[in-house]
């Protein structure tokens, strides 16, 4: 097929045309918050938590304190936490338990086999969240300051955003009929407060991160531990980091 | 532990998000769709064996597609709230752009095809016609009473345009509630780009099988000839389709037994306890199997008429069964697991509550007399009613 | 055209269906939305909005520095006084209203401190029927400086 110089610039041109709205297309489905530049005063902050796993204790007052403070409904959870028990080198069959979500902590097993250990979980506060990503009208959204927040008023209760997480920490709240989740106490964090949890956490296994903060602990806290996040393969770009994270939690 | 629930789940994955409505919408949005691929075999690939069934497939995709909505409504927490995804839409979302595709095909597609293909239909009634029946017909001509030579080639060129627009725009339609699933990368029961495409070929298979019954059904109920060659060939057509359909369904499970990622084992056991009966037994078995072999005998052996109505018959209600149970194990299958890969819980159907059963089948008929009233207001086989 | 008479009509009906969704549009979307994301900029206030129900650790000590110094070198000296006591923030707001429920003490202490497979071997733990056979806590312990 022959072409003339016209044809090939029209050609080019067309094709040109169409790739760039097929790109703009495609970068306006995608997912990531991109700063604005005229972002208010809270984007000083970027907002995370460390969860050391070596040090909690499984007492649930993170459970109960997030309740009291964020008057969470029974049967629901904006936190919880887990108790694993691992056989031998058997990281894929876990057995996991977390009565009431932990909420009155564990009942005991003195003496047990195997690797024991307990897992606070709650939301994660990704940078690309899933969840995000899916809401249909912008009813769920990344704050300034890095956190995901829902708006109670604009919620349609789809259900979108609860299946789209890959955590769990999502759940419609059965007297608003919108969806509800760990808020990382915004209402806490933005007067200067630590959160709930953290607060009530007697050994330190939770703490708040704030990680544009250069005087924050978290910095040096990660340059000198292992840390994971939970399910790294979902590139959720998750701002929960775990010191201590074993294998077999999923 | 909750009663309901076997091995460990994330305290708030044990209640289901999505409910049986949520089953039913892919089910309807698929039926519209498969409807309009039929219709379309006619007016754009010259199929003109089907032309009796043109008209019947375009109303039959517009009675489910104004009912394809109310699922959704019931199930949501605010449907009050709904206009937003017009209002603000996120971009980033199936389910927003979704509305859109909805809106684009209903109005540009079906509507203003059908509308084109009635119009000198609609004119003579709006004059003949009295009292407010007649005020409707009179508000659907939009004033303009042309009905000249000119007039209708112009109608028929640009139906024509209108159809060639609205085969991919039924693919879209249906294969974006497939993508709706497909893209939930945390959910691996959901997770794969075959979704899309899947949804489309049963969506294709489900409303040609209903298209074959509804014919079958009102002929029979207007004591008028079914024309076999049409039948015939809407079942050949329905056999090729269930074929692609099949194939790309087992090429799904061939990959996924063949990888055994870590999702499979806890996919797997799902599979063989909680999801046996209707994904094995009824939607495999029952809702595939039997049809295809159905079909493929009427395509091979010679049968007599009566015995080909027969099991175009079966063949088809297994095959609407089939295809309802295929949304039901997609749906509610892909809840029924933990995200944990650890656990299991139940789905409770209740009967007279908002996502109950009784809606459920409220909605299921509800667009049958829809599609009763439209063919009363916009005759089918005009031949025939004028004799 | 004459001949396309009908269809002129029809284009003329969506752009006014088209125009007046915009119009209507204008109208309803919550003002400022979109201004720092896909959201409404209010939901930030909304959020912020809810009372505070932990006063914090620095509060309590503000009052009770008797507390404060029970607790000095005691290995409960950084456990937040909440973190047993519960919410106490509309204490600490009015405190001759709101008067704080002492919390009931074996169970609260075993909660932390009955001995559980999971928790880190360093933490002090037992068998509460081993160790005290029974009886409160509190007869060998003083909450705010457990050494005995």
């Amino acid at each position: 097929m022959t072409m003339n110089r016209r044809e090939l610039l029209a050609q080019g041109g067309k094709l040109l045309v169409l790739t760039s709205a097929a790109a703009a297309g495609l970068e306006s489905m995608r997912v990531g918050a991109t700063p604005r530049p005229d972002a208010p005063k809270e984007a000083q902050h970027w907002w995370g938590m460390i969860i050391d796993i070596e040090k909690c204790i499984g007492c649930g007052n993170c459970v109960r304190a997030c309740a009291n403070e964020n008057d969470v409904p029974d049967g629901y959870f904006r936190t919880w936490v887990e108790r694993y028990h691992v056989e031998g080198w058997d990281a894929e069959h876990p057995q996991v338990d977390s009565p009431n979500g932990a909420k009155e902590g564990f009942p005991p097993h003195p003496e047990r086999t195997g690797k024991n250990f307990f897992v606070p979980k709650l939301c994660n506060h990704c940078t690309d969240s899933p969840c995000v990503q899916v809401c249909p009208v912008g009813a769920t959204f990344d704050s300034p300051d890095g956190v995901v927040l829902v708006d109670k008023s604009y919620c349609l209760g789809c259900r979108y955003c609860v299946q789209a997480c890959p955590y769990g920490c999502r759940y419609i709240h059965p007297q608003t009929n919108t969806v509800d989740k760990c808020s990382l106490c915004y209402h806490r964090i933005s007067k200067g407060l630590t959160t709930a949890c953290c607060e009530a956490c007697p050994t330190g296994a939770r703490q708040l991160a704030d990680l544009k903060d250069p005087k924050d602990p978290v910095h040096e806290y990660l340059r000198t531990h292992s840390v994971q996040v939970l399910k790294p393969h979902m590139a959720t770009g998750s701002k929960t980091f775990y010191n201590g994270l074993d294998g077999a939690v999923r | 532990m909750h009663p309901l629930v076997e091995g460990f789940m994330y305290p708030n994955e044990v209640e289901l998000q999505w409910s049986i409505l949520i089953v039913l919408y892919p089910f309807i949005t698929g039926l519209v769709a498969g409807a309009f691929i039929l219709a379309s075999l006619e007016r754009v690939f010259k199929v003109e064996a089907v032309k009796p069934t043109y008209r019947l497939a375009l109303l039959t995709a517009l009675a489910f597609l104004i009912v394809a909505p109310l699922p959704l409504q019931l199930h949501l927490g605010h449907p009050e709230r709904s206009f937003e995804m017009y209002l603000t839409p996120h971009r980033s979302s199936a389910m927003a752009m979704f509305g859109f595709v909805y809106l684009w095909y209903l109005m540009v597609v079906l509507l203003l095809e059908i509308w084109l293909d009635y119009r000198a239909d609609i004119v003579r009634l709006a004059q003949t016609k009295q009292g407010p029946v007649g005020w409707l017909y009179k508000l659907m001509t939009l004033g303009s009473f042309n009905v000249s030579e000119g007039s209708r080639a112009l109608d028929d060129r640009v139906g024509w345009i209108v159809t060639i627009i609205g085969i991919p725009s039924a693919f879209l339609l249906h294969g974006y509630v497939g993508f709706i699933f497909g893209s939930v990368k945390a959910n691996p029961w959901w997770s794969t780009p075959l979704m899309p495409i899947v949804f489309l070929f049963s969506a294709m298979v489900s409303g040609i099988a209903a298209v074959l019954l509804l014919y079958m059904a009102i002929m029979k109920l207007k004591q008028r000839p079914i024309d076999m060659r049409c039948l015939d060939t809407i079942a050949k057509y329905l056999f090729y389709a269930f074929v692609i359909d099949f194939s790309l369904e087992m090429l799904d499970l061939i990959h996924r037994i063949y990888e055994a990622d870590e999702s499979f084992r806890a996919l797997d056991f799902m599979v063989h306890t909680r999801l046996f009966v209707s994904q094995v037994v009824v939607q495999i078995y029952l809702g595939t199997l039997v049809p295809l072999v159905l079909l493929a005998a009427t395509q091979v052996l010679r049968m007599r008429e009566n015995v080909r109505r027969a099991i175009y018959a079966g063949a088809g209600l297994l095959t609407l069964i089939g295809i309802f149970t295929m949304r039901w194990n997609v749906v509610i299958g892909g809840q029924l697991f933990s995200k944990s890969f650890l656990g299991y819980t139940t789905y409770k159907v209740e009967f007279a509550t908002r996502e109950g059963l009784l809606p459920a089948l409220v909605l299921m008929v509800l667009p049958f007399v829809i599609l009763w009233v439209l063919l009363k207001l916009l005759p089918a086989w005009p031949e025939e009613e004028a004799a | 055209m004459r001949d396309a008479g009908h269809l002129v009509r029809l284009v003329a009906v969506l752009v006014v269906g088209l125009a007046l969704f915009f119009v209507v549009r204008g109208m309803v979307v919550p003002a400022g939305f979109g201004k720092y994301g896909h959201y409404r900029p209010g939901a930030l206030d909304d959020n912020r909005a809810r009372l505070v129900a932990y006063a914090g650790q620095s509060d309590c000590e503000a009052c009770h520095d008797e507390v404060v110094a029970a607790r000095k070198g005691s290995r409960h000296q950084k456990i937040s006084c909440e973190a047993c006591h519960g919410p106490l923030a509309r204490h600490a707001d009015k405190p001759s209203e709101f008067k704080p429920q002492l919390p009931v003490v074996t169970p609260l202490c075993q909660r932390c401190h009955e001995a559980d497979a999971a928790k880190p071997k360093s933490f002090p733990q037992v068998v509460t029927k081993e160790h005290s056979g029974g009886e409160a806590c509190n007869t060998c312990h003083k909450p705010h400086s457990p050494k005995v």
